[in-house]
């Protein structure tokens, strides 16, 4: 890899394992609070698909921003976990917490074949064979008789959460929700301050060094791909429940274009970026979704500016600004 | 009537030839973005919008100013290769001393741009072009019918890389470019300039996308998303071929094409996925890629 991916890296003098620093459990605590409040203020589904891409856009970002891996191929964890969740809920009638699993263990599955083909080239080409991949994924989806090709899969009955608790009540989905997305979160949150994390920046950082250090680079990117995979298959299954949906739009390349645009826009390599960029760019598009313009557009405009002007993302800027420490 | 493999003949020659137009398509392009690689070690993701944007500037000569297809096959290209220039002079000259992930970021950035913009205007349904008087019709070939316009698509696609093979590979002109693809600083040293060849490189690769787009317009209807699906078949023809040769990108689009063409006889159903499953085989195989070498 380049020395240069972001230029966040050059101030991250990276806590030592262990504990988070204070100023980021004090940020989580604020996002948790506000994420509570949320539902009484703002629309809940608007909240609920927010907290799925957001959740989409960490898995994401825990491999471009922590080791250094662009894929253009998320989509298709996260739309291809869409469809089994919704199959098994839908057809085979199992309740939604298993049926997330299942897309979660189909995305992780999907991660191990995709990321051991991908892994074997680096930079470019590793962006150009996941995307290539997942669009394999996506004419899958086109054509096989299960996915229901253009109109995907409708009307995927929300159920009850282990049997008592009812979803299809607007507030205990959204519990629900954010539960889901705490959880992903907490995952990502460990796994960037362990030991395994410290690895993976080593290897972003200088991989030949890594290497000549003994550890196994490969492993360690693939374990990192499968874990992001895995994550995002989880956000795409409860995407699944929460919107009774799933479409060929989730597993669409512009799908990996969004969630990489994003994490860019919130702060590669920033835990709590993605959450920002995520609720930024949900709520641009629907904010356009009423108005004339052309959503490509204004989306290609603002990737564009990113990449020229702020490439730290929001995040990133303010952590840079502020004390030069990342949150 | 003879059958091959239980295939009538027709039908096989039939889809060998469109895989053979296909693979037109895709050695075009995946020349144009080797061209590009080599020089600014950019993968340009934009050149599946370019190579809309070609077929849609002919598309409009025709409609709005009268002009015809020979005009546009050379007006085209060059308005294409002029937006490059632009392109790589105003935004991507500003990225080569960072990773080169963001020039693939920015490129994306400006493919939904173009394409968005096309689409807002004159949506997603297909325009038709039609295909030049003097080519029309067809010849008998005795096993199968060979329509004029589809020959000629084949042969100007085969002339075009085998010109741009012979000026990267046998003049001084290639020779620069070579040397400041394996140098630059000492080519520079050299007194020869650089920045210069580096956006004329990627006018030209451009230009090559917008002129594929043109050949494009007559067989494929002229529609804003006629770029961005044929772009990612390209990747995985590029990631097949490794972008190392020239001869290596060219010999694998028409190869690819070809192939997909001979799937849809066979098995048509995969015919979607069977460059991608190449891809898969060859990365496990020969990680490099057919002709690469790493990098």
């Amino acid at each position: 890899m380049a020395t240069e991916i972001h230029a966040v890296r050059r101030d991250t003098a990276a806590p030592a394992t262990g504990r988070p620093a204070m100023p980021g459990l004090l940020a989580l605590a604020v996002l948790l609070l506000v994420l509570i409040a949320a539902p009484y203020v703002l629309y809940p589904v608007f909240v609920m698909k927010v907290l799925c891409f957001a959740l989409f856009a960490c898995a994401f970002n825990l491999l471009i921003g922590f080791a250094g891996l662009l894929s253009f191929g998320h989509a298709a964890f996260f739309g291809g976990a869409a469809y089994i969740t919704a199959h098994t809920v839908k057809v085979w009638g199992l309740p939604p917490e298993l049926g997330i699993l299942l897309g979660t263990a189909f995305s992780a599955t999907l991660g191990l074949a995709f990321g051991a083909l991908a892994i074997r080239r680096q930079g470019i080409y590793f962006a150009m064979i996941t995307l290539a991949l997942s669009q394999m994924v996506f004419f899958m989806a086109l054509q096989l008789k299960f996915t229901g090709g253009e109109d995907g899969i409708q009307a995927v009955p929300r159920g009850h959460l282990f049997g008592v608790i009812d979803l299809n009540q607007t507030m205990s989905m959204y519990y629900t929700v954010l539960a889901v997305f705490l959880v992903g979160f907490v995952v990502i949150w460990r796994t960037v301050h362990s030991p395994f994390g410290q690895v993976l920046k080593a290897i972003r950082e200088n991989e030949p060094r890594a290497i000549s250090l003994g550890y196994r680079t490969d492993h360690y990117k693939l374990m990192a791909f499968v874990l992001s995979a895995a994550l995002a298959g989880l956000a795409g299954g409860t995407k699944a429940i929460v919107f009774q949906l799933a479409t060929l739009t989730d597993v669409q390349w512009q799908m990996s274009g969004a969630v990489v645009l994003m994490t860019l826009l919130g702060g590669i390599g920033t835990l709590f970026g993605p959450v920002v960029g995520a609720a930024l760019v949900v709520a641009l598009e629907n904010y356009l979704a009423a108005s004339n313009l052309p959503v490509p557009v204004v989306i290609g405009v603002i990737f564009v500016a990113c990449v020229l002007l702020f490439r730290r993302g929001i995040v990133g800027e303010i952590a840079a600004r502020f004390g030069g420490k990342r949150p | 009537m003879s059958t091959i493999f239980g295939i009538p003949p027709q039908a096989l020659f039939g889809q060998l030839l469109l895989g053979l137009i296909n693979g037109s398509f895709y050695a075009l392009l995946s020349l144009g973005l080797a061209v590009i690689f080599g020089m600014l070690n950019v993968i340009n993701f934009a050149h599946g919008a370019l190579y809309m944007l070609g077929a849609f500037v002919a598309w409009l000569l025709l409609t709005t100013a009268g002009i015809g297809y020979w005009w546009a096959l050379l007006l085209a290209p060059l308005v294409v290769g002029a937006f490059g220039v632009v392109l790589e002079k105003t935004l991507l000259s500003r990225l080569y001393k960072l990773d080169h992930l963001y020039g693939l970021l920015l490129t994306f950035g400006l493919a939904l741009i173009v394409e968005g913009a096309f689409r807002h205007f004159y949506g997603v349904s297909g325009q038709p072009y039609p295909i030049p008087d003097l080519l029309r019709g067809g010849q008998n070939l005795g096993f199968m019918f060979l329509p004029n316009y589809r020959g000629w698509v084949v042969v100007a696609s085969l002339v075009v890389c085998l010109a741009t093979w012979y000026a990267i590979e046998r003049t001084k002109l290639g020779a620069y470019l070579r040397a400041a693809t394996e140098n630059p600083v000492l080519v520079q040293a050299f007194g020869i300039n650089v920045p210069l060849m580096i956006t004329a490189t990627y006018g030209f690769g451009v230009a090559l996308a917008g002129l594929a787009g043109v050949l494009a317009a007559p067989i494929y209807q002229v529609s804003p998303l006629m770029g961005s699906n044929l772009i990612i078949v390209v990747f995985a023809v590029v990631v097949i071929g490794g972008m190392g040769s020239i001869l290596g990108a060219v010999l694998t689009g028409y190869g690819l094409g070809l192939l997909e063409g001979l799937t849809k006889v066979f098995y048509p159903e995969a015919s979607n996925i069977v460059v991608f499953v190449i891809m898969a085989v060859v990365l496990l195989i020969k990680p490099a890629g057919l002709f690469g070498r790493e990098r």
